[in-house]
């Protein structure tokens, strides 16, 4: 599932922040820190995740850090739905 | 005494930092009322220079209007200075309220609360009428007063591109579950010039179940046949649930912002908007002088006709010289430049050649996105662009990019 996963993220990060100019991103690629996300976007790409695989990320949970590159993203996401069972 | 040395240091390093990346920003003193001539001392300490505004958002020049100055001297001495209390308790005269009800029939609401300023309505609006329950979502290029209203409000907040409507039905889809969605924009974007896609957006939002609001600051009084706003330009007007306007541009230029939409909304603001409750309201004095700008232009549309047509003269002049230009048709024209020093250098240039206009760079705009915001006045005469035409013509020749492209310039100054 993972390799799956961050590339369903990379996608979804690429299609909804980039612009059609931008460098093409790496599944490290500081998202927030970086400046590609801003935290009030970070909104969408997290509603994205839990409708996708039927997961709730609590708030303390989807901080600028666990967001900031689409390993880590994909580690999150990995997490909670696994704890799903 | 609290005030420490570690103190002082960390802030004075903190300053330095902003000098030594380049983004200090130093006030350039007038000395003169504002308008399309100006007298000016700079740097401070400098003999004063006069020269061409290029840069106020005087749309109309109306903020040194004999008659709006006439006005506001009439209203210094029939209402007095000041109201020494917010609006609820004693600070409402009946000229407030007057002008209430002459932006309702202007920009073609339901009602209207005055605020302090824009700044103030941005600020006060989201939380007057949102709940957690509610999500807003913005375009990703709104004025920064918009965003921080937003970050004041418990509503979740996403964004969308800029001016993508495709875009915009998807999060509207995505955040379907919420109780209200709310859209918000600006109707012209102050630092492109270019304007808001009011109605495709007013009919997806109608498909959506979805409120719109738009902050008219730099469309009011000019954008439209009558220059209601952006929302006459689109064949909206009445189909908009929230404006929020100034009369700190276009309407007098001195300060002072509103909410202007559907009755429920702007009483909620009455009831719960912060900046409404807790400062005074716009000072008789100013509610005087754009009263009288309400009747200039609701009388005539002699002041916005000119200005388009100066505005149609500026563009055309600047394309021709070769300069790389922001799309649009609004008299906010930006010069592109892409880097900051540049536009820095380029600024300084036109200054000394007696024209005004500033250069704007990160975090003002995206980062190699450096540019000179030119903006047109109906002050302006044809000889006051034919001189700034002269003088951008020959800075650009001095700096080698007339005729270039945005790779070219880049190639020669860096992003």
């Amino acid at each position: 599932m993972a390799e799956e996963l961050k590339d369903i993220v990379l996608k979804y990060v690429t299609k909804e922040y980039l612009e059609d100019d931008s460098e093409p991103l790496t599944y490290d690629s500081p998202l927030i820190s970086g400046g590609i996300v801003d935290s009030f976007s970070m909104v969408s790409l997290k509603r994205f995740l839990e409708n996708r695989y039927q997961i709730a990320i609590p708030d303390e949970d989807a901080s600028p850090e666990a967001f900031d590159s689409v390993n880590k993203i994909a580690a999150l996401v990995e997490r909670f739905v696994a704890k799903k069972g | 005494m609290a005030y420490s040395d570690k103190i002082r240091g960390t802030y004075q390093g903190q300053l330095k930092g902003i000098q030594d990346a380049g983004l200090f920003k130093q006030e350039r003193f007038i000395h003169s009322p504002q308008a399309a001539d100006i007298e000016v001392e700079f740097p401070a300490g400098a003999p004063l220079k006069k020269v061409i505004n290029m840069c106020a958002n005087n749309y109309l020049g109306l903020s040194s209007h004999p008659d709006v100055v006439k006005a506001a001297h009439d209203g210094l001495d029939s209402r007095g200075y000041g109201m020494s209390s917010v609006r609820f308790i004693c600070g409402t005269q009946d000229i407030h309220r007057e002008l209430e009800q002459k932006l309702t029939q202007f920009l073609g609401t339901e009602d209207t609360l005055l605020f302090p300023s824009c700044m103030d309505a941005n600020a006060g609006v989201f939380e007057a009428i949102l709940t957690k329950d509610d999500v807003i979502i913005s375009d990703r290029l709104v004025h920064a007063s918009l965003v921080d209203g937003i970050r004041l409000c418990s509503a979740m907040h996403d964004t969308i591109k800029h001016s993508d409507m495709e875009h915009l039905e998807e999060k509207l889809q995505l955040h379907a579950d919420k109780r209200f969605k709310l859209v918000v924009t600006d109707g012209v974007f102050s630092m492109d010039g270019d304007t808001a896609k009011l109605d495709e957006m007013v009919r997806i939002c109608e498909k959506y179940d979805a409120m719109v609001l738009v902050d008219e600051s730099h469309s009011s009084g000019f954008i439209g046949k009558t220059g209601r706003g952006t929302h006459e330009k689109c064949g909206v007007v009445g189909q908009i649930d929230v404006i929020t306007t100034t009369f700190g541009k276009a309407l007098g230029g001195a300060s002072g912002g509103c909410v202007s939409g559907r009755r429920e909304l702007v009483e909620m603001c009455r009831q719960r908007a912060r900046p409404y409750l807790f400062s005074n309201t716009i000072a008789p004095v100013v509610v005087a002088g754009v009263l009288k700008v309400m009747d200039i232009i609701s009388k005539s549309t002699e002041r916005r006709d000119k200005l388009e047509k100066n505005a149609a003269y500026w563009r055309k002049g600047l394309t021709e010289a070769g300069f790389v230009l922001k799309e649009g048709d609004t008299p906010i024209i930006p010069v592109m430049l892409f880097n900051a020093k540049l536009a820095q250098d380029v600024s300084r240039a036109l200054y000394d050649e007696g024209i005004y206009a500033i250069g704007f760079f990160f975090p003002v705009v995206p980062q190699s996105q450096a540019r000179i915001r030119t903006q047109i006045s109906a002050g302006h005469e044809i000889h006051h662009l034919d001189k700034a035409l002269a003088a951008f013509n020959k800075v650009g020749q001095a700096f080698d990019i007339l005729g270039k492209t945005k790779q070219e310039i880049i190639a020669k100054y860096g992003m």
